[in-house]
Parts: structure tokens; sequence; C-alpha cells
């Protein structure tokens, strides 16, 4: 996913948390990027400076990545994702739809292309906290 | 640990009018090329329309048509490409022709990610082209598109039509509106769809020919849309007044 649209996705759900959670305001949100997406974390901060809406202007962002860890089903090797083994046009393409990786990569040991993306997928709030 | 992408689905979607998800109980029963060509027609009703190909492990409708490069842009989201006068988003123009083996989640999650990140804009009309069956795609886009409807194709097989009454089956219990059934690839009088779609109290929107020109189409659109099978698709489609605001509601 595109940063921006990456980011909007962000502060919708975490306003959608706050309210539900009854948050007057958010201090701290905790987010989780995956390795594999190869999110541009400065172009993301940047987008959440930018969205924040009021109820969270002073709240604090962090963001954490998680290396990408792949599980071959075939023959149970497990190994690492490397950007720096891709061109740029594979690269973009994981970036945009993280499951294209199926397209790309092939297990090291075996050469099959069903694995399991064991960590390091995507985006997750971790935490989202702030006052009643 | 919340997976944000779904609480910004509706906000992608909020400016598109009526969402078609073409659908099918078995492959090769024409989905695709119904969905195209029903992309293509209303599209040149001088309407706005969308053509999303949700058949990530068996795209196809790139081929129908013609289309060689339609990689989306990138600008706050994937802007989605422009051919023919619809706005295309396929899976293809990231997989290219490699083939994209997924498992269930990996397909929610590409489809989550796609729905998520895709910027549409002001659409009267988007069509979905669905993979068969009732799995993972089927159950994401009813859980997930608010409004969505779904217009089903079938062949005179009885094979093909038992596998649609599955489907019918679970959209009625889902409460899922359904446009109605299209017959497709028809040789010869049998009324075991028309009889059993209109006796289920759905609406049995006519059958198609079987046309082997539209082999010979494939990749040319306006072969295609000369085709009797476009026309009588057309003829379908004329049979409703075309307003996208009330009509589908």
């Amino acid at each position: 996913m595109h940063e921006w649209a990456l980011a909007e996705a962000i502060i919708s759900s975490v306003s959608q948390i706050a309210e539900k959670e009854g948050l007057k305001e958010v201090r701290e949100v905790k987010i989780k990027v995956g390795e594999l997406q190869q999110v541009e974390l400065d172009i993301l901060e940047f987008a959440l400076s930018e969205l924040k809406m009021a109820k969270f202007k002073n709240a604090k962002f962090s963001i954490e990545t998680v290396k990408a860890e792949l599980l071959c089903r075939v023959c149970g090797q497990k190994w690492s994702f490397s950007r720096n083994k891709l061109d740029m046009e594979t690269a973009e393409a994981i970036h945009f739809v993280p499951e294209t990786v199926h397209a790309y990569i092939k297990c090291p040991r075996c050469g099959s292309p069903d694995f399991e993306i064991l960590q390091g997928r995507g985006v997750w709030l971790e935490s989202v906290k702030g006052v009643k | 640990m919340i997976d944000p992408r779904e609480t910004i689905i509706g906000k992608r979607l909020e400016k598109v009018k009526s969402i078609i998800a073409v659908s099918g109980g078995k492959g090769g029963v024409g989905k695709s090329l119904v969905a195209s060509t029903l992309a293509l027609t209303l599209a040149r009703k001088n309407f706005k329309v969308g053509l999303f190909d949700l058949d990530f492990t068996s795209p196809s409708t790139h081929l129908i048509l013609g289309v060689k490069d339609a990689k989306p842009k990138e600008e706050k989201g994937i802007i989605p490409a422009e051919v023919y006068g619809l706005k295309y988003v396929s899976v293809v123009a990231y997989s290219k022709e490699k083939p994209l083996p997924l498992r269930g989640a990996d397909i929610s999650n590409a489809l989550i990610e796609l729905f998520a990140a895709t910027i549409w804009g002001d659409l009267d009309f988007l069509i979905v082209d669905m993979p068969p069956g009732i799995s993972d795609a089927t159950l994401d886009l009813i859980r997930l598109i608010k409004g969505i409807k779904f217009l089903i194709v079938t062949t005179p097989s009885p094979l093909a039509f038992e596998t649609v009454k599955k489907l019918l089956g679970l959209l009625a219990e889902l409460k899922v509106p359904v446009l109605g059934v299209v017959e497709n690839m028809k040789m010869r009088k049998s009324a075991l769809v028309s009889r059993n779609v209109t006796c289920a109290g759905l609406p049995f929107l006519g059958d198609l020919p079987f046309d082997p020109k539209v082999e010979e189409s494939l990749g040319n659109v306006d072969a295609l849309l000369k085709t009797d099978f476009a026309k009588k698709l057309a003829a379908i489609v004329s049979k409703i007044p075309f307003n996208p605001n009330w009509l589908f509601s």
C-alpha cells in the first residue's frame, strides 16, 4: 500500500478506536510495519503528521519495523526476506501488493512458491493510548 | 493488534454509486467476458465505469480487453489505469505473466490491500470480476463492501447451474441482493436455468448465445462489441433504465 493511503487507514482506524474507547485525547499510537511491504518510513511519518486530527494532534506515533520471515510449506525451510536481491520493478510490485511475493520469490531450498509469511507483512496498530 | 486497512475501504468507495460483482459457481462460464463486456457497454453509454479483476490467481480481463500495460499510477494511493474509457485494476499489473499461487488468507490480504489503497474516485458503476465459487474473495466482498450486488453468470449445463444454486443460496442466506442471472453459451432451447431462477423469485435477465466470434475478438474491444454475444448483452442491459442512483439501490 502506498504510504499516504496507509497513513489514511491508520488515522481512520485510530479515530474509530478513540471513539469506541471514549478517548478525549490520543497520546500515543504504536504501529508495526512489516519489512515485506518496504514502506518508506519518512514518508509515512510525514503523511501521519499531515493527516493528524485535532483529537490526536499531540499524539506520539511510534513505528517499529518487523523483519519478514518466510516458511516453506513443502520442505519446512525458514528464511528472511531480502529487499537487496530484488530488482526495482519486483520490489515495487511487492510494495503495492505484498502477496505478489509468491510470483517472484521461491523457497531457497526446494524452489516452491508455496510458503507462508510468518511475520513482516502489512501494517498493524499495536496500541492506542489516551485520556478519557 | 489491529489491521487498519479495513477501516478505510468505505471511504475509498464512497463516490462509487453501484458496485456489481459478476460471479458464478464454476470457472469457464464466461464471468470475465460478461464483466468486461458489461463494463465496456456501460462506458459507451457514457457512464463512469471501473473494472476490477479480482480473480488474482487466474486473471483474464486484460486478455479480453487487450491490455498490454495497465500499470496503475501512484499518487497518495493507487490510481487505476485508464483503458477504453474504463478505470481498470488487475493484479497482473504487478504479477505480470508469472503464476501467482495464493492460498485463502493471501487472497483476502491482497483483496483488502487493493480495496484499501485504490482511489476509484467518482464512478457510476464498479464492475468486479470475481473468481468462481463461494470461497474467500466472495466472503470478503460480502463482508467488506457495503451495498454490493451480485450479477450471476451460468451456462445451460446442469453442472454449472448446480454450483450457481449454492452461490444463490449463500447470497439469500446473507441477504445480499442479486441483480439477476444471465445464461451464457446458449446453444439450444432449454428452460432449466430460466425456470429455476424464476421459481426462486429472482430475475432471469436473459441468455447469451454461444458465439465463436468471441474467441476471435479477444484482445480487440471494438471487435468484441460487434459480436452477437455483446449485442445480446447490450440488449439485456438496455432493458434496464439506466440511473445508477436508484436502479441498483
